[in-house]
């Protein structure tokens, strides 16, 4: 065990391990290009769709079955559907990303819609606000913190799953870890599962201290 | 001003909010509009501005039918206050005043500037204008209802409960504060409340509501408190509807003359001022008057003062007279009694 962690640290910790075009330093910039993209998109399918069953009400049922379907949603197996489906090229890892993104997006959206003091809107629309100035400058404004879980939800996921861009030849963290298994070296394994996990948490921790520095000025 | 003209309202679920109402609101003045909850009262408010559509008949404001003019556009040129005053958490008070200036579309920086000055007129502090509502007391926070309001300075002004929600010393002090804006700005206002009290004292013109929507009269609150329509008015009213008629009347045309000699004496200070009463053995204080305090205050202090005598003053608080319990209460008596038979 002692021996493992000691290889582990001198995997993390070699200069060349770092550079090159299988470096680390690389991988993870693959791995962040695949992760933002893939909640970009999520994000532009998500967003209105929230938005649009928060401020109508129709289709709450949607959104609140969509989080159950995401969660039980196979991420590899949808992988490989779409791979057979389209053939090897990176449309399979993100449609699987972004079908993991959404439904986080969606419901943390709605939620965040539901939440606004139903007075707060009917004094809006009293002053004199058309429906789509209650939408953006009130609902929206109100909702954005609970928007903002989502997103930082959704980009956390889509991190920690986008090693499956390496299960079809494709780069990123994950090439550690199948490569590794390939090759029967563990310490490469851990070393991609490791650093996964390490930029999951930090981008978790301050994407958390960004959102209590943004609405410091707001009541629980 | 404002005209409801056989207006009929019911909702999806069958009840009728608001039954066959015709009634006519002049311009300037304040009307209220009291009744128990479910009385269609709020509803005949929310119609006024078509946060509520009439099932059928007409409500027009300015002459115009309000059905035919774009709601958001009508929204903006009527003031609207609400309970717990709906005010925007995520924008600072003086962007929350800013609303309706900024929908109109005139520029940020004339909006604020309307706001700041608003933020005084209801009696704010500049400092409170950076703050947000959160961080204000319920009071203020109402205040700052009433000047988002009025900030695009609209000739009629709707305001559901809007002091429902304070502290008995708050309200009394928001009502005060309001009746001294409206002599400033003689606004057309429309006021919902259940809390009769609050409608006598506000109230130019008070319409009573019964449940099921049904206006069962309307008059001023003098009329109201003399000539209750029927046993439903009177039992709204209350039993001390006698003492609330003497709220209305002032103190001025009471007798008044010198203090009588007698066991207490008015102790006066170098201006005149009344200080306190004193007997042999005793000191009492006093709670001089002026003309303008009510008939009902007269009496309530003839009852406290030890000589059943009340204490007189200018606007200076310098003593011009007393009056005896006798006086105030014929006087009570003839104000009752001219209000019952006056046409």
């Amino acid at each position: 065990m002692y021996e493992l962690l000691k290889n582990l640290g001198d995997w993390l910790s070699s200069g060349e391990q770092w550079t090159g075009p299988d470096g680390i330093a690389h991988r993870l910039t693959e791995h962040l290009q695949y992760s933002l993209l893939a909640t970009l998109i999520a994000a532009a399918i998500g967003l209105p769709l929230g938005l649009l069953i928060g401020h109508t009400g129709k289709g709450a049922f949607l959104a609140i079955n969509l989080a159950s379907f995401g969660r039980a949603l196979p991420t590899v197996g949808l992988v490989v559907l779409v791979f057979l489906a389209s053939g090897l090229s990176m449309t399979p890892v993100y449609v699987a990303l972004v079908a993991l993104a959404v439904p986080a997006i969606v419901t943390n959206t709605y939620a965040g819609m539901t939440a606004v003091d139903p007075e707060v809107k009917d004094a809006a629309k009293g002053q004199g606000m058309r429906g789509h100035q209650v939408l953006f400058q009130v609902e929206l404004p109100l909702a954005l913190p609970l928007i903002m879980t989502g997103l930082r939800l959704a980009l956390i996921q889509v991190v920690a799953t986008a090693t499956i861009a390496a299960y079809v030849s494709f780069g990123g963290l994950g090439r550690y870890v199948f490569d590794g298994l390939a090759q029967r070296d563990l310490v490469q394994v851990l070393g991609g599962a490791v650093l996964v996990a390490v930029i999951a948490v930090a981008l978790d921790l301050s994407l958390s201290a960004l959102q209590r520095f943004l609405f410091r000025h707001r009541t629980a | 001003m404002i005209q409801f003209d056989a207006v009929h309202k019911r909702f999806p679920n069958g009840t009728t909010a608001v039954h066959d109402l015709t009634l006519d609101l002049p311009e300037g003045g304040v009307t209220v509009l009291v009744g128990s909850s479910g009385c269609g009262k709020t509803t005949t408010l929310r119609m006024v501005n078509r946060m509520v559509e009439p099932t059928s008949g007409t409500v027009r404001v300015g002459g115009k039918d309000v059905t035919e003019q774009d709601a958001a556009e009508l929204r903006r040129s009527i003031g609207y206050v609400i309970q717990q005053a709906g005010l925007f958490p995520h924008r600072t008070v003086l962007d929350n005043i800013a609303t309706v200036p900024l929908l109109l579309g005139h520029g940020r920086r004339r909006a604020r500037s309307r706001a700041a000055e608003l933020l005084e007129t209801v009696g704010l502090s500049a400092e409170a204008g950076k703050r947000y509502p959160h961080q204000l007391s319920g009071g203020q926070q109402q205040r700052v209802g009433v000047a988002r309001a009025l900030a695009a300075d609209p000739p009629v002004l709707l305001m559901d409960e809007p002091f429902g929600a304070v502290d008995p010393v708050v309200r009394t002090q928001l009502q005060d504060e309001l009746l001294r804006l409206q002599k400033e700005l003689s606004k057309t206002i429309v006021f919902v409340t259940h809390d009769i009290d609050e409608a006598v004292r506000l109230g130019d013109r008070i319409a009573v509501f019964r449940a099921g929507g049904h206006l069962v009269q309307c008059a001023t609150p003098t009329e109201l408190l003399a000539r209750p329509a029927d046993d439903f008015v009177a039992d709204f009213l209350g039993a001390e509807r006698g003492l609330k008629l003497l709220s209305l009347k002032t103190l001025a045309e009471v007798p008044q003359g010198p203090a009588p000699q007698g066991d207490w004496t008015l102790v006066l200070d170098a201006a005149r001022k009344p200080l306190h009463w004193a007997s042999k053995d005793a000191e009492l204080p006093v709670r001089p008057l002026k003309d303008t305090d009510s008939l009902l205050s007269a009496l309530n202090e003839s009852l406290a003062s030890p000589a059943g005598l009340i204490a007189r003053v200018d606007a200076d608080g310098v003593l011009t007279g007393v009056s005896s319990r006798e006086d105030i209460h014929e006087h009570a008596g003839r104000a009752h009694t001219e209000a019952r038979v006056a046409a």
